[in-house]
């Protein structure tokens, strides 16, 4: 290879970067969310409709969780994104520090239209998923009643699956403890409150299956490797979709929104928010839960989808005494003490 | 031309001098300019990388960038005794223009490294700062009386310095105490020395589990006729062809109580019910080997088919019998190959997180599950960066150890 030959490709690689940067400014409206069959349904109720009703080129891209991708953004100032689905922490750091526009809500709608967790300075609320117990009907002989049985050993033997993070995780113990959901995150916020937290998973820390990913737990209830495991109540209704008799108690579930929020210095605002106000339209969000049977935001979305399939979801009856980990109290709460937490938790988690 | 010019003049001793030391030069340089490009990728690959990562585990520009005014005010202060009016009002300040600003919660994350609960502190303090009034020590006491505790000033000036020991000391088990002495951390948060002695542990087994299974293997390719030999290492290399992330996942399904493992050895009739192979550290051990063997096995083929069998012959027609033969004459031939598969395998297998996250219980995750956590979950660089040079640090100290071991030719791969 010549010199000269090596020259021009250097050259082309430079225009080509030029190109792509220029594109960057003048990139067509963004939308990241979590991937996957998730993201193929949201496409075809909501994404795909949207851009034709806008007649615009709509890109699409992936979220993988965490701050870290948020943090290059800031650091580069670069935005390749317009709107991203974000969790709770995520949620209030962005919109603490800037990254994430504070919503004018009138551009949406009524917030009365609304579930109470689904409103946020900086958020609106996507799908409400609740974190429970469940269990497969075919293996277990004594069903649970209540979330005191989860940790009961002799009425209902074998392994426990749990989320391997003290999120949510210590809460649920506390509960089953008989503290009330109101009074959690003053009960955890005490030295003995978290001592007894940790004291109630330690009562049955050998039977615990500790799990990573969402998908874990309906394959273990299945394949018979855990007897109950708290579940993301979407993937339990996904299992029993395809022929599997999986059930679920309701009981004092651990419920959060995912959000849609919008980039401050996003060039798109204005289609960011049409595209927020597309989104609450009760009837594609009842369309949404046939395929995903998560909560909806907006309140008049129940009355499209069947009763049979609200008795399924993280709203109306099924969610009253849920402990909401995105209430201020409880962002509060992780934020001040995560990291202490989080080394008490893997010390606890890595002895037997 | 030169020589010939050369060839008829007097001789010139000072100036053939000067010329060769020219060409020489020119030489050098031409070389030097060949090896450009690779010194160049080193850096870049390598070099920088590492320095970075060594530099966010110390960086510490938060507070003091964040927060400039109070960080002055508290530079000349001795800790003794609360700070005065003039530290209260910098303060004061600096809440109410970072929150403004919003960059603020940076700086409160920041804090809450060194005590918690000093994130909602500061930010809750912040909300308000727009209506503060001189004097604003009591302003900021009447706001939370934790800015009458002497500890949150004393942690607040120490987070204000540039660079940090705090991260690095953290990822031993050592708390950065504001006075720059250090103490070990709370027994019940103390989880790094023994992470990483664990990472060490497991990456040990699994390496001495591919010696045992990954010599004989080896033996068999580098001594069977060559047209199995082909098929054996494609055999071998196959598991390379499907990502990591699949292998785990494949092993999930095999390990599980009702997997296929499980079945055959219930159908044998060896075991009466199922055994726990998943979620525990034999499932670890088992993928992690399968994953790790290709990287023994490779090395051990390359050394053992350049031994000659006559070796073997020879020493059995001396008399040694073949476990003497074997001891003296084939193992210290193999001992590169063997050295660099232990070195490749050791040290992959200390990076691992994936397939002990998936396939380990609480008590098998490694080092990096940690660092992960760290750099993608939180994004708590330092620690992040921390943890990283804390392993790196052990790979270095181990490595003269090897190379003693070794000897010189340490790592021949082809």
């Amino acid at each position: 290879m010549t010199t000269q030959r090596l020259l021009h490709i250097a050259l082309a690689g430079a225009v080509a970067g030029m190109l792509t940067a220029g594109t960057a400014q003048a990139r067509d409206f963004t939308i990241a969310s979590w991937g996957g069959g998730y993201q193929d349904s949201q496409r075809k109720h909501f994404f795909t409709p949207f851009a034709k009703e806008q007649g615009i080129n709509l890109l699409e891209d992936t979220y993988l969780g965490g701050w870290a991708q948020f943090k290059a953004m800031q650091e580069t100032n670069n935005l390749p994104w317009d709107v991203v689905q974000v969790e709770t922490s995520e949620r209030i750091r962005g919109c603490e520090e800037g990254l994430f526009l504070e919503l004018d809500w009138s551009r949406i709608g009524d917030k009365s239209q609304f579930v109470e967790p689904a409103v946020d300075d900086c958020g609106l609320g996507v799908v409400g998923v609740s974190q429970l117990v469940a269990w497969n009907a075919d293996l277990v002989k004594a069903e649970p009643t209540s979330i005191a049985d989860f940790f009961d050993l002799e009425k209902i033997p074998g392994k426990r699956g749990m989320r391997s993070d003290p999120k949510g995780t210590l809460e649920f113990a506390l509960m089953a403890d008989g503290v009330e959901p109101a009074d959690v995150y003053k009960v955890m916020s005490t030295k003995e409150g978290l001592d007894r937290a940790f004291a109630k998973l330690e009562s049955i820390k050998p039977q615990i299956q500790w799990w990573e990913a969402g998908a874990q737990a309906p394959e273990w209830l299945l394949s018979g490797d855990v007897a109950m495991s708290i579940a993301y109540n979407g993937r339990i209704e996904a299992a029993n979709k395809e022929g599997k008799n999986l059930k679920m108690l309701w009981e004092k579930n651990v419920l959060y929104f995912d959000n849609w929020v919008i980039f401050k210095d996003s060039p798109h605002v204005d289609m960011a928010y049409a595209f927020l106000k597309s989104y609450t339209d009760p009837k594609r969000e009842a369309a949404f839960t046939e395929d995903y049977t998560y909560g909806p935001p907006n309140k008049a979305a129940l009355q499209y989808i069947k009763p049979e399939v609200v008795a399924k979801l993280p709203a109306g009856d099924n969610i009253k005494d849920a402990l909401f980990t995105g209430s201020e109290e409880s962002v509060d709460f992780w934020l001040d003490n995560l990291d202490e937490i989080t080394e008490r938790w893997t010390a606890w988690k890595a002895r037997n | 031309m030169t020589v010939l010019v050369e060839r008829h003049a007097p001789a010139n001793d000072i100036a053939l001098k000067s010329k060769l030391a020219k060409a020489d030069r020119r030489r050098k340089l031409q070389a030097l300019g060949l090896i450009a490009p690779l010194f160049l990728f080193l850096v870049v690959i390598f070099a920088v990388p590492i320095g970075s990562v060594l530099y966010f585990s110390i960086n510490n520009p938060e507070v003091g960038t964040i927060m400039p005014r109070v960080t002055a005010a508290l530079e000349s202060w001795d800790g003794d005794t609360l700070p005065g009016e003039p530290a209260f009002a910098a303060l004061a300040e600096d809440l109410k223009a970072s929150y403004a600003a919003k960059t603020l919660p940076r700086a409160a994350l920041r804090l809450n490294y060194e005590i918690s609960g000093f994130r909602s502190l500061v930010m809750k303090s912040a909300r308000k700062a727009k209506r503060f009034e001189p004097p604003y020590k009591d302003a900021l006491i009447a706001v939370n009386e934790k800015w009458a505790d002497i500890t949150y000033w004393r942690y607040l000036k120490a987070a204000g310095s540039r660079f940090t020991a705090h991260y690095l000391l953290a990822a031993v088990d050592l708390d950065l105490q504001w006075d720059g002495s250090v103490k070990p951390a709370p027994e019940e948060r103390r989880i790094y020395i023994d992470n990483l002695a664990r990472t060490f542990w497991i990456a040990f087994v699994v390496t001495v589990c591919c010696i045992l299974i990954g010599y004989p293997i080896a033996y068999l390719i580098a001594t069977a006729p060559a047209r199995w030999t082909k098929l054996l290492i494609v055999l071998v290399l196959l598991p390379f062809w499907t990502s990591l992330l699949v292998r785990t996942a494949a092993w999930v399904i095999l390990l599980q109580k009702e997997g296929v493992v499980n079945d055959a050895l219930l159908w044998i009739g060896l075991i009466d019910e199922p055994m726990q192979l998943i979620f525990n550290r034999i499932g670890v051990y088992i993928a992690m080997v399968h994953i790790l063997l290709p990287f023994m096995i490779l090395p051990l083929y390359s050394v053992m088919k350049g031994i000659p069998r006559e070796h073997m012959k020879a020493a059995a027609s001396l008399g040694a019998k073949p476990a003497t033969a074997f001891i003296g004459i084939y193992l210290p031939q193999t001992v590169p190959g063997l050295a660099a598969g232990c070195m490749l395998v050791f040290v992959i297998a200390l990076g691992f997180y994936i397939t002990p996250a998936l396939i380990g219980g609480g008590s098998d995750q490694m080092l990096a599950y940690l660092i992960a956590q760290f750099a993608t979950g939180t994004a708590n660089w330092g620690m992040a960066g921390a943890l990283a040079m804390l392993l790196l640090l052990c790979i270095a100290v181990l490595y003269p150890v090897y190379n003693r071991f070794a000897g010189s030719g340490g790592i021949r791969l082809g």
